[in-house]
């Protein structure tokens, strides 16, 4: 059973959809109630840093989230700013992450040479890590779709599970231990996104 | 590296999709929920849907339909109409959709574009710029190509963009329908005036068009109605999108200002 946590960011719709679909058990939760005994769990965002971690926090599920992962070792799958929060802090806001993998969270910054638009908006190729499990099945090069100004800069290279390139070469999914994120939106990808999320519910 | 976006446009009018000719005669091309299934198969890049009688007839966005659309899209998926306050775009983010499109409303009430960035985020808000050009000068026009605002399109672009938009979309109404080819003059000149992703609509008759605009301007959007809804020179309505071959060899035209 898959556990979307439901704090008012996020389309949370198109994974229960996508799961349902593919016939994979999905529930969403609002509650640190509803959330407590989660088997695999997605943290889904979009919009700006600190208001993600704001809402997560008055959601009342920070606590519940940070037993789950860090002592209980549940699988997480953060999507777009959901990765960013995986960070311990972000150019963007204020807030501290929730600092399950080390980096910090930057700003594109475009060449003065290249002047790329921001945000970095549209289909891209992932350089999955060879062998990463959240990629299995998925050709050389999946394409995925990217809607984001911020990109998270890994402390570890380790951490890395795949890159991607927008004016720079950037980490668009990072993987340590049962924390993963991706910055793109693998609901809204087609059945390359489809793989990664089928692949996320069996790693 | 970053591939250009092919975006099939899909006009809702009177709960049916049509396409119109410089925003006038809506055909009736068909149902939207069969046209949101149709290019999830054919893999579509993205989805843009607007409801051309919301803001005319002062009507509330659908939500009901919206809902519908979203559940069934499997690619991001930009809707506007009507959309009038960040309570509604909210509401709309929420049935699973992933951009707003607006249009009169953040033309006339550039503010509202800030309030809804700080409700969805820049990157859900997109601004659509209709737009007509006499004399080589572009002006932007609102309520379906009714009403002149006599402000120029690269200043609504700029004043969008200092608000919080997160795209522009131009849609070329001399174009629309016409299926002669995208203004390029037109395309090159907003790709100057914003630093935004930037989308261009109007004119598509053919994918040699939209390898035209990539060479023009790089990666940039190309929307299209009638060239993804008609086929042959009877305008017989079938649903059409280009194949990954087809799209591979597209991408490869934005190399030429790279």
């Amino acid at each position: 059973m898959i556990t979307i946590i439901d704090y008012g960011l996020g389309n949370v719709r198109a994974f229960l959809n996508l799961y349902k679909r593919l016939n994979i058990p999905v529930r969403t939760a609002r509650t640190a109630e509803e959330l407590e005994g989660s088997e695999r769990v997605i943290l889904p965002g979009v919009g700006a840093f600190d208001h993600a971690m704001e809402l997560l926090d008055a959601s009342g599920m920070r606590a519940t989230l940070d037993r789950l992962v860090r002592a209980e070792r549940v699988p997480v799958l953060g999507i777009c700013v959901g990765m960013q929060m995986l960070a311990e802090r972000s150019n963007e806001g204020e807030r501290a992450g929730l600092a399950y993998i080390p980096g910090e969270v930057r700003r594109f910054t475009p060449p003065a040479d290249l002047p790329l638009p921001l945000p970095h908006m549209g289909w891209n190729d992932a350089r999955p890590v060879a062998g990463h499990p959240l990629f299995a099945q998925l050709e050389q090069l999946p394409r995925f779709y990217f809607l984001h100004s911020y990109y998270f800069a890994c402390e570890r290279a380790d951490d890395v599970a795949a890159e991607a390139d927008y004016g720079r070469t950037f980490a668009c999914a990072v993987s340590a231990g049962n924390v993963h994120g991706v910055q793109f939106h693998p609901e809204k990808s087609h059945r390359w996104g489809e793989r990664l999320l089928q692949n996320f519910a069996s790693a | 590296m970053l591939r250009p976006r092919i975006i099939p446009c899909l006009l809702v009018h009177k709960g049916g999709l049509v396409k119109t000719t410089r925003f006038a005669e809506p055909k009736y091309v068909g149902d939207p929920l069969n046209a949101v299934k149709l290019f999830n198969e054919k893999e579509a890049d993205e989805l843009m849907v607007l409801d051309i009688d919301a803001t005319r007839e002062g009507a509330l966005p659908d939500f009901t339909r919206i809902g519908r659309l979203a559940v069934e899209c499997r690619m991001p998926l930009c809707y506007g109409g009507g959309v009038q306050s960040a309570e509604q775009a909210s509401r709309i983010i929420a049935l699973g959709v992933e951009k707003v499109a607006l249009s009169a409303a953040a033309i006339e009430r550039p503010t509202l574009l800030r309030d809804i960035a700080r409700e969805i985020g820049s990157q859900s808000v997109v601004v659509v710029i209709d737009v007509r050009t006499r004399a080589g000068t572009s002006t932007v026009w609102t309520h379906n190509g009714t009403r002149d605002t006599g402000l120029l399109a690269s200043r609504v672009a700029e004043r969008a963009e200092a608000m919080g938009a997160g795209e522009i979309v131009i849609n070329s109404i001399d174009r629309d329908g016409t299926m002669t080819g995208y203004d390029l003059a037109l395309a090159r000149q907003m790709r100057a005036a914003t630093t935004l992703p930037l989308t261009i609509l109007g004119g598509a008759g053919s994918l040699a068009d939209i390898g035209a605009l990539f060479s023009a301007c790089g990666v940039v959007g190309a929307a299209a109605g009638s060239l993804f809804v008609f086929k042959g020179t009877y305008r017989a309505v079938l649903l059409n999108y280009p194949s990954a071959a087809q799209k591979d060899e597209l991408g490869q035209c934005t190399l030429a200002i790279r």
